[in-house]
């Protein structure tokens, strides 16, 4: 194992789908904290499902396959899908999950339809990559070893993504230290909030765009599936870990960076291990351990329900 | 005898030579759709009092208190608090939300809620200091609760939880309390520390706004009552303006006159 990383192939072909894989659940998963605490963990599900029509709109708009065109569409979707979701909720008086299941699946629909209509279901916009993404593909050419690195020439060909997710997780991380008292003071009690003048809505919007964006960033390169499963799983099990807000957001990045580097790593070496011929699919082994550390948390977590008052 | 009474303090509240009442409301009208849940409530709060709002369930108390903080969807009228608007005067003002209105199995200690508290001290980005720590703990210390500081909040009885809410507001130093059901659904020995820190407060020269449901209770603890039933019915002190009438008009047949008739003897029996 060891030799294996010390390889040039390691950090060719392993380390920039770590490093992504890693970086996405971190960006997921820490608006999800708030998002689980604040009953709202589909949202995940929902922004992941809007992101198709404003891909295929903004494809549309501009007539090829480009990523930021593509992003600021998703991006833009989420948001309209935020604003209808809240809308909904208000003037419709209807419970939160309700409103997101309507609102997700018909601009879903209408992604589906768009996508037909249009033509441009000849272009590479296949359900299957939607899903699992592309985490094995993105490996860096120009790396000959970890020595490459520190070299100028090397780094500029490292996946886009890779940037991309750094900056996107950078920024929601200290989106959520810069904002973290108002942020815990109105997930824990609105009306209070609102009381002591926290802009309370705008809170609460500000949260499920940093998901949008995040979920958006992490869509294109590592799928739904683990997009869906970052925003519920790590903060979930953290939840189980710990009673203070501040230990369960650093346990929750805890399990979704090792999410990301064991489901990586069982993905593409474990089958050889057991002797099988063929890597299994990263993105569903990574989203499959969380849901096995959620679980393990759910039997063993010193704070699952039960647990706490004995304490 | 209540009409003229509302007018004469409302007039008291806005006279520029006195210092303006902690909260005159008038012609307040709320609705969140189709009926309004308030309709043109005046109600003016004597400095230094300790007011109940009662009335039936749905008759618009907590709705009283959350136009008060600009929660509530006002259609009409005006809020005055200390003679100003709410967001001039937002220091001086403590609200104290329903125990249930909140998820209590958040991950946040007795001291973490308190802490809250002092968040228009604190600001977003202000560091939490032994000060802070110690004036968290002496406002848990006051209602009783300082040995439950590192405790989860969900492993509190409702009681319990209830003089959480309570220290966070106390975190405040504020000149206006509003409590929406503080005496809700707790056991006694919460009842009497609520009770104590809110007539110590008043004491100290606060004024305090509690919606109230226990009627056989009114007179020992509040020395102003509002009636309320989505209009207001009466207020004023609670000996005159708690009446067999008044409460029938409040409560209409939801109260039935043996439920009064009883509540009248037992407040004879103990002033006799």
């Amino acid at each position: 194992m060891l030799d294996e990383i010390f390889s040039p192939q390691f950090v060719q072909l392993s380390l920039p789908p770590i490093l992504i894989g890693a970086l996405a659940a971190i960006a997921c998963a820490l608006p999800g904290n708030f998002l689980v605490l604040r009953r709202q963990a589909l949202i995940g599900d929902a922004i992941s499902h809007v992101v198709l029509p404003g891909i295929v709109v903004a494809f549309l708009l501009t007539g090829r396959v480009s990523t930021w065109p593509m992003m600021i569409g998703a991006t833009v979707a989420a948001l309209v899908a935020a604003i209808l979701i809240e809308a909904i909720r208000r003037v419709g008086r209807m419970e939160p999950g309700a409103a997101m299941g309507v609102v997700f699946t018909a601009l879903f629909a209408f992604g589906v339809l768009l996508l037909e209509q249009s033509g441009s279901r000849n272009v590479h916009l296949d359900v299957e990559h939607a899903l699992y993404g592309n985490l094995e593909s993105l490996i860096w050419l120009d790396a000959n070893g970890w020595g490459s690195l520190f070299d100028a020439r090397a780094l500029a060909g490292l996946p886009p993504e890779l940037p991309r997710l750094a900056i996107v997780a950078a920024l929601i991380a200290t989106a959520t230290a810069l904002f973290w008292r108002p942020l815990a003071i109105s997930t824990f009690d609105e009306s209070y909030a609102q009381s002591i003048g926290l802009p309370t809505r705008l809170i609460a919007f500000a949260l499920v765009a940093a998901a949008a964006v995040a979920a958006v960033a992490a869509f294109e390169a590592v799928g739904s599936i683990i997009v869906i499963a970052m925003f519920v799983c790590p903060p979930a099990a953290a939840r189980l870990m710990t009673d203070r807000l501040g230990a369960q957001v650093a346990w929750s990045l805890l399990f979704a960076v090792i999410s990301a580097v064991a489901g990586y790593v069982i993905a593409g070496y474990g089958p050889l291990w057991f002797g099988l011929p063929d890597a299994v699919s990263a993105a569903g082994m990574i989203a499959t351990i969380s849901g096995v550390i959620l679980a393990a948390a759910c039997l063993w977590g010193p704070r699952r329900l039960g647990a706490g008052s004995a304490a | 005898m209540t009409a003229t009474a509302t007018a004469r303090e409302g007039v008291f509240a806005s006279d520029p030579d006195s210092r303006p009442g902690p909260l005159v409301v008038s012609g307040l009208t709320v609705s969140y759709g189709r009926a309004p849940a308030l309709i043109g409530v005046d109600l003016a709060i004597a400095p230094g009092s300790m007011t109940a709002i009662v009335g039936p369930n749905g008759a618009g108390k907590s709705t009283l208190l959350k136009a008060v903080i600009g929660v509530a969807p006002v259609v009409a009228g005006d809020i005055r608090v200390f003679g100003e608007t709410l967001a001039r005067v937002r220091d001086r003002v403590a609200y104290v939300p329903q125990r249930a209105s909140v998820d209590w199995d958040f991950p946040a200690r007795v001291i973490d809620v308190v802490t809250m508290g002092l968040y228009r001290e604190l600001g977003p980005f202000g560091f939490v200091r032994r000060r802070h720590r110690e004036a968290a703990m002496a406002h848990l210390d006051r209602v009783g609760m300082a040995d439950f500081a590192q405790r989860q909040i969900g492993q509190l009885s409702g009681g319990q939880q209830q003089r959480v809410f309570l220290a966070r507001a106390l975190a405040q130093k504020a000149d206006l309390y509003l409590l929406d059901e503080p005496l809700a659904g707790v056991d006694a020995a919460t009842e009497r520390a609520v009770v104590a820190v809110l007539h110590g407060l008043r004491a100290e020269g606060a004024c305090i706004v509690a919606v109230h449901h226990d009627l056989a209770t009114l007179r020992d603890y509040f020395d102003h009552v509002a009636l309320i039933n989505r209009r207001l019915v009466a207020q004023g002190p609670t000996a005159e303006t708690l009446t067999a009438e008044n409460l029938q008009r409040t409560y209409g047949g939801l109260l039935a006159g043996t439920q009064i008739g009883r509540i009248e003897i037992a407040y004879a029996a103990r002033e006799r």
